[in-house]
């Protein structure tokens, strides 16, 4: 017999309520079309007010709703379901790696403080021109693939090097960002970047797994931005080696 | 932080509070931070969630870049034309001369601008834009960073924030306004979603910058999180919202999905076309076509449909062709849109068209404001400042939109007079101005919505009850009106009314409670969608957004003026429209033709 019904399992936890946190079957009418797995959500909490998610755009833009989808970190809005259907199954838990607050919520301080870590703003403390500081196409270009970060989280918690020191590991997220200011024509402070990244861990804690290029739903590559960083880092080392050579 | 207890409640105080954390709030909120004022930023999403992150095309404004002779005047006659004559002239002067410095000073903060071959801005033709006071042909000057402009934006304000010490309240969310006996604004009621944990922010300054409320319509461009909170705490206290029948119903939201596909699509070279395959806007705009204003495109597009002449199966929407650009351009130029088209169309557009309809898109009214960002009220006819209440961006109505916005004006609006409305309480605060405590009875009143949402043991399911707001205020309220039927929708939201004060929390746990959070932004929703409906009945002729097929014409003599809704006697009353810029002489009302 074919079932009309969908199954998902979901992670539940609430603090207030749960010791432990506990997989939630639910049971649903199949969509006649192919919906996202944030709108799936959405059906849930319909009948159960209590479902816990974070969502915002439900366009892939705001990077709100990143989650474990099937095993493997995605934004709900822009998954479709029928991409992620496992024998008529879909099993929804929240990032790996983080704390989790509420069912699909986790708690992102440790993230964003390896993103503020990186000093993620231009530093150029000459005096500004009257109009915009010039910059060519070709210097822009070397910003494609890099800002368009949506800090969705989805590459860091998919890392094992970041799993094991988030403290110390800057991770792919902020890594990518990293490399976007030191990619940046305008930005002055490059040493003091490269200075800042030169310890063991917070770039070499990266071993290239590549599960963030696996995962990234925007299609970056914080793999090759790391890359690059270690490039600059061994580059700027033989100088310093050089000059004291001098 | 000083922590203090009333009503059992912390108190935290701040000398300026932001509500939002999107383009308008964060660029007031850096202003602030700069200035040593002790700031906090009180945002119900992490801040680059904010809804400014969607924005595409670009940013309006007369960098004189992509043209070397282009004139602040220039964008300035195209916005006074494109607000069919009901934006406010002193604040679209100061909109369009102070643009440029604002936009700067973006650039110098690192927003990653696409360029020109001679390292300045990139600038992309938008709807509505003309050289010289549109005898000279389109102009191109919409600032863009690709088609991620918002991103781009919202990101680069967010670091520089980071990097000025901003305090951030993130994931709290503000539930109503505090007033004390002198009717001054104390601050906001509060509560952390995290922990569910309430506190009273107290500030001397307290500004709304919580954007748009797209929501209150079944279909739009808008985020989930867009349901016009600051604009409805300021109606809750009893104080005016302005030209809220103007809501602009952007031409291209993706077919069943709602998602926007930037204006900057034709401004590069697409256009729409029916189902014949009929270039249509050639008929209705012979001049400009595709890139005429917003409304009248989106309202040509709804008359192809009614007409028989719409795309698909149910003959019940239009194509966007884009694919004579050629790959090279959508990839370098639009390379969100080939994403979104994919995802939600299914559509590849370097190959197919894009299936669109006009869809909901931004709220033009508003919080009036001055250009200080300084929120006022109505007394005898004339307005009267509200101590310690500010509001900028979407949330106001400063009116630099008038009846309807162009493209890329509104990225300008938000860091123009985000950044005005810092500057000023920079100095109000710097020069002894404030306002006085609010009392234990003042903060319990505010309080007051809250605690019945969490006591309540039966009521209306906040779910249904939203379903049945968005579907009336589509029906009744959409791109075209008319009075009958805006009756019928006013009754139906009568109706609604008692369920939206009846609402039941049956979750009524602290930890990450999105019902709870819900259930009031359906509260909201529901405030705004109520001022929408009673100004939109009242204002009898047709004008940029509000088309109204019993009084089909533009009507100068008893309407070329702002609606001010009242929210207490829910009745609307009428105020005049600035014609006193003070560095160039007023552009007088004229026929609007594209």
């Amino acid at each position: 017999m074919i079932s009309n019904k969908l199954k998902v399992s979901l992670y539940r936890y609430n603090p207030e309520e749960d010791k432990f946190p506990y997989m939630k079957e639910y049971s649903i009418e199949k969509p006649d079309r192919d919906i996202m797995v944030l709108d799936l959500l959405h059906l849930l909490k319909e009948d159960d007010q209590s479902i816990s998610f974070r969502r915002s755009c439900r366009e892939g833009v705001c990077g709100s709703d990143g989650m474990n989808i099937n095993g493997k970190n995605g934004l709900a809005c822009i998954t479709p379901i029928s991409s992620v259907i496992k024998r008529n199954k879909i099993e929804l838990r929240p990032l790996p790696g983080l704390p989790v607050i509420r069912d699909l919520v986790v708690d992102m301080t440790e993230f964003y403080a390896q993103y503020e870590k990186i000093k993620p703003f231009l530093q150029n403390e000459t005096t500004a021109p009257e109009q915009e500081r010039l910059q060519s196409p070709e210097e822009r270009d070397k910003l494609d693939g890099l800002y368009e970060c949506i800090l969705c989280a989805c590459c860091s918690t998919s890392c094992p090097s970041f799993w094991w020191n988030p403290d110390k590991f800057v991770g792919p997220a902020a890594l990518l960002q990293a490399y976007r200011f030191l990619a940046d024509s305008r930005d002055l402070k490059t040493q003091e970047r490269l200075e800042s990244l030169s310890d063991p861990f917070s770039v070499y804690r990266c071993h290239g797994i590549m599960n963030c290029v696996n995962v990234c739903p925007k299609g970056l590559n914080p793999n090759k931005a790391i890359g690059e960083i270690k490039s600059m880092l061994h580059k700027n080392k033989k100088d310093i080696i050089v000059s004291d050579g001098v | 932080m000083i922590n203090i207890f009333t009503n059992n409640i912390k108190t935290i105080e701040f000398d300026a509070l932001i509500i939002g954390g999107g383009g308008s709030g964060m660029r007031a909120s850096l202003e602030l931070a700069k200035s040593g004022l002790k700031t906090a930023v009180v945002s119900k999403v992490f801040p680059t969630r904010s809804h400014t992150v969607s924005a595409q095309g670009g940013i309006t404004c007369a960098i004189a870049s992509a043209d070397p002779n282009d004139d602040w005047r220039w964008h300035m006659y195209d916005t006074v034309k494109g607000a069919d004559f009901i934006g406010d002239q002193d604040a679209i002067e100061y909109l369009c001369s102070e643009g440029p410095k604002a936009v700067f000073e973006l650039e110098h903060m690192g927003l990653p601008f696409s360029r020109f071959e001679n390292g300045r801005i990139y600038q992309r033709p938008f709807g509505g834009q003309s050289k010289d006071f549109g005898k000279g042909g389109q102009a191109a000057r919409t600032c863009a960073a690709a088609d991620r402009t918002g991103h781009a934006l919202l990101h680069t304000l967010y670091q520089n924030n980071v990097k000025e010490g901003t305090n951030f309240l993130n994931e709290w969310f503000a539930v109503d306004l505090v007033k004390n006996s002198k009717d001054e604004v104390t601050g906001v009621i509060a509560f952390s979603i995290e922990n569910g944990e309430v506190a009273y922010l107290k500030a001397q300054a307290t500004v709304l910058a919580t954007g748009g409320a797209g929501r209150i319509y079944a279909s739009t461009t808008n985020a989930l999180i867009n349901t016009g909170d600051g604009l409805a705490m300021a109606l809750r206290a009893g104080y005016p919202a302005q030209d809220m029948e103007m809501w602009q119903f952007h031409p291209t939201g993706i077919y069943g999905a709602g998602s926007l596909v930037t204006e900057g699509c034709r401004g590069e070279g697409g256009y729409l076309i029916n189902k014949d395959g009929e270039r249509f806007m050639e008929r209705y705009a012979p001049n400009v076509k595709d890139l005429a204003g917003r409304d009248v495109v989106a309202r040509s597009m709804v008359l192809e449909i009614l007409e028989g002449r719409g795309c698909g199966e149910k003959n019940d929407h239009i194509f966007l062709k884009l694919d004579h650009l050629g790959a090279d351009v959508l990839n370098s130029k639009l390379p969100g849109i080939c994403e979104l088209s994919r995802t939600f169309a299914h559509v590849d557009p370097i190959y197919e068209p894009i299936p669109v309809v006009p869809t909901c898109h931004y709220m033009m009214g508003g919080t009036p404001t001055n250009v200080s960002g300084q929120a006022f009220t109505r007394k005898d006819n004339e307005d009267k400042l509200i101590p310690g209440l500010f509001s900028a961006g979407e949330a106001a109505c400063v009116s630099v939109h008038g009846a309807n916005r162009l493209g890329g004006n509104s990225l300008l609006d938000l860091v123009v007079f985000g950044r005005a409305t810092g500057k000023h309480i920079q100095s109000e605060l710097k020069s002894g101005g404030g306002v006085d405590s609010a009392s234990k009875d003042d903060i319990e009143n505010s309080l007051q919505r809250l605690n019945k949402l969490n006591e309540s043991r039966e009521g209306f399911d906040p779910a249904d009850v939203k379903k049945e707001l968005q579907e009336c205020m589509q029906n009744y309220f959409g791109v075209f009106r008319r009075g009958e039927f805006m009756k019928k929708g006013l009754d139906q939201l009568n109706e609604l009314k008692h369920k939206v004060q009846n609402l039941h929390l049956k979750d009524k746990s602290d930890a990450f409670n999105t019902s709870r959070v819900e259930a009031i932004e359906l509260q909201n929703l529901f405030e705004v969608a109520e001022s929408t409906a009673i100004s939109a009945y009242q204002r009898t002729e047709s004008r940029g957004a509000h088309a109204r097929d019993d009084y089909p014409d533009r009507d100068d003599k008893n309407w070329l003026c702002h609606t001010i809704y009242d929210p207490i006697s829910k009745s609307v009353s009428k105020r005049e429209v600035n014609f006193n810029p003070s560095k160039v002489d007023a552009f007088p009302p004229k026929v609007r033709s594209y």
